[in-house]
């Protein structure tokens, strides 16, 4: 069996009195794409959240059940958020540059966890992240513009960038390219196929097409639980499940 | 076709009518604001020289300049941006990046609110109180600025808890999932882009702290003072009260001195504000955003 990034155990959690998520047990292999898909309100964005453990912000969510990142339980007392979260990188639907010049935008997280860094080493970091994420050409000249003139496709490869110098090992995405005109999913698409491989990514989306063209394996959830995960080309073609059949033509959801 | 119907012009006359009714009462709300400022500067301009800037008050405060109420009043407002900006800022930022929102949170703001409603007098008389009497300050410039802090406090805390509410929850978000600490986040992003907001705060602070009388009169601000503070445990003359003075405790003051006076005390307050209004601009300018 392949190596697991994330593997949940009895996952439940509750906003308050609302339970939102019912006993999950989920396995993302490492190294490749896994898109999470469901209906509205399914519970596919509190999964990913909980993760790295974003999703405690609202302050009345309490979980049981278990979540291991590389093996490591995240709920143990000696984990350290910082640390998590150093490692879980999340993507979100609307990109959102920090309001700062794109270099800076690239080399935030860096210096976040690190106190000196030679003007060398961080060119060296900036071009190499932005490299990766295919932005390097077309960017390399504006360094020092504000983030936000850039298109939102460009911003949202450059909000991936930025996630990179830090060397997470899973990059969560909530519906990354639902505020990207066509051209600008396809070209996100492209890149996220391109990190897998030395990255484990899990893609919350709303688009089945996009599920089927841009990731390995595919989860269907369903009311807080989940009902189906198989490779996605056998999840599209023989779906195991009548809910999971059901949706995927398009008759609910 | 598509003529307008009877309905139609009734609609459009009513419309017409509320518009002007409502640019009426933005004009109505206007022109005090003008009307002041042209009385004063016709009336005050006359009296205003180098000499009358820089002299002191001669002859029972019936002739002669105002130098010692300006720099009092330059005074009182600087050490009350000192002892008020920072303590004002760390609590917008507690409140609005730290506290959990429960009801000792809302207690507190609601605190807030009231002591933005307590009448200038009350503030004077606590000030007495606590700065004079119970620290010991003595009536001082200290004192009087204390006082007037406490006052505008609430200012600079809401204005600044509006701006950072102002600053996209996307920015935090962004922060948070690169293992960034609240601290970090905002050093590095939110105070940066509240900053602005921040200083229309203390502008408003500014106008208040210049223009306030009741506060000042019993704390540190002296009736007849002819001589510049030497440190912040002296008494000092200041414009908003040398302004009551003269209008209304000293006889045969001529015409145009309290409106010179009034002027200058809307001068000073114009000046503080286009420093923080550059201040804010440059800042805009350095930062690339």
């Amino acid at each position: 069996m392949a190596e697991l990034a994330i593997r949940t155990e009895q996952l439940s959690l509750w906003y308050g009195t609302f339970q939102a998520l019912f006993d999950v047990d989920f396995d993302v292999k490492k190294g490749i794409v896994t898109s999470l898909i469901g209906p509205s309100g399914c519970g596919k964005s509190t999964l990913l959240r909980s993760v790295n453990r974003i999703v405690e912000r609202g302050g009345t969510v309490k979980t049981t059940g278990r979540i291991e990142v590389l093996g490591q339980d995240i709920h143990a007392p000696n984990v350290e958020l910082v640390q998590l979260r150093k490692s879980v990188g999340m993507v979100f639907q609307r990109p959102n540059p920090l309001p700062l010049t794109i270099r800076d935008n690239v080399l935030f997280s860096t210096r976040l966890h690190r106190d000196r860094l030679s003007r060398a080493e961080q060119d060296e970091i900036v071009e190499k992240a932005l490299s990766t994420v295919l932005l390097w050409d077309a960017v390399k000249d504006r360094l020092d513009h504000p983030a936000r003139v850039l298109s939102l496709e460009e911003q949202q490869k450059l909000c991936i960038a930025r996630l990179l110098p830090i060397q997470p090992a899973v990059l969560l995405m909530d519906e990354p390219c639902s505020a990207l005109d066509p051209t600008g999913t396809e070209a996100v698409e492209e890149l996220i196929w391109t990190l897998r491989g030395d990255y484990t990514i899990l893609i919350v989306t709303h688009n089945m097409a996009q599920a089927r063209r841009a990731s390995d394996e595919c989860a269907f959830m369903l009311m807080g639980k989940l009902v189906e995960h198989t490779p996605t080309d056998q999840m599209f073609v023989t779906p195991k499940h009548q809910e999971t059949a059901d949706y995927i033509e398009g008759r609910y959801g | 076709m598509f003529e307008a119907t009877a309905r139609d012009h009734r609609n459009q006359r009513v419309q017409t009518s509320i518009r002007l009714g409502f640019l009426s009462m933005t004009l109505l709300l206007a022109a005090p604001v003008l009307i002041v400022l042209g009385a004063l500067v016709y009336k005050g301009m006359p009296i205003i020289s180098l000499d009358f800037l820089l002299g002191d008050p001669t002859h029972g405060m019936t002739q002669g300049g105002i130098f010692p109420a300006l720099v009092g009043t330059v005074c009182i407002v600087v050490v009350a941006l000192i002892a008020s900006v920072p303590a004002g800022v760390a609590a917008a930022v507690y409140l609005s990046e730290y506290a959990p929102e429960n009801w000792l949170t809302r207690a507190i703001n609601l605190g807030i609110l009231n002591l933005a409603g307590v009448p200038s007098i009350v503030h004077a008389l606590f000030g007495v109180g606590a700065f004079v009497l119970f620290f010991g300050f003595g009536t001082s410039i200290l004192a009087a600025s204390l006082t007037l802090a406490v006052m505008t406090l609430p200012v600079v805390i809401v204005a600044t808890k509006e701006s950072l509410q102002a600053v996209p929850m996307a920015f935090r978000e962004a922060c948070w999932n690169m293992g960034a600490t609240r601290w970090q986040t905002i050093r590095t992003v939110v105070l940066p882009n509240a900053v602005s907001g921040i200083l229309t705060g203390v502008i408003l602070e500014v106008s208040r702290t210049a223009g306030e009388t009741a506060p000042i009169m019993f704390t540190g601000a002296a009736f007849f003072l002819p001589f510049l503070p030497q440190s912040v445990y002296d008494q000092t003359m200041a414009m908003s009260l040398h302004l009551f003075v003269i209008s209304t405790q000293v006889p045969d003051v001529p015409e145009a001195l309290p409106y010179g006076v009034a002027l200058v005390l809307i001068g000073i307050v114009l000046v503080m504000n286009s420093i923080s209004i550059a201040f804010r601009i440059w800042l805009r300018n350095r930062k690339k955003w």
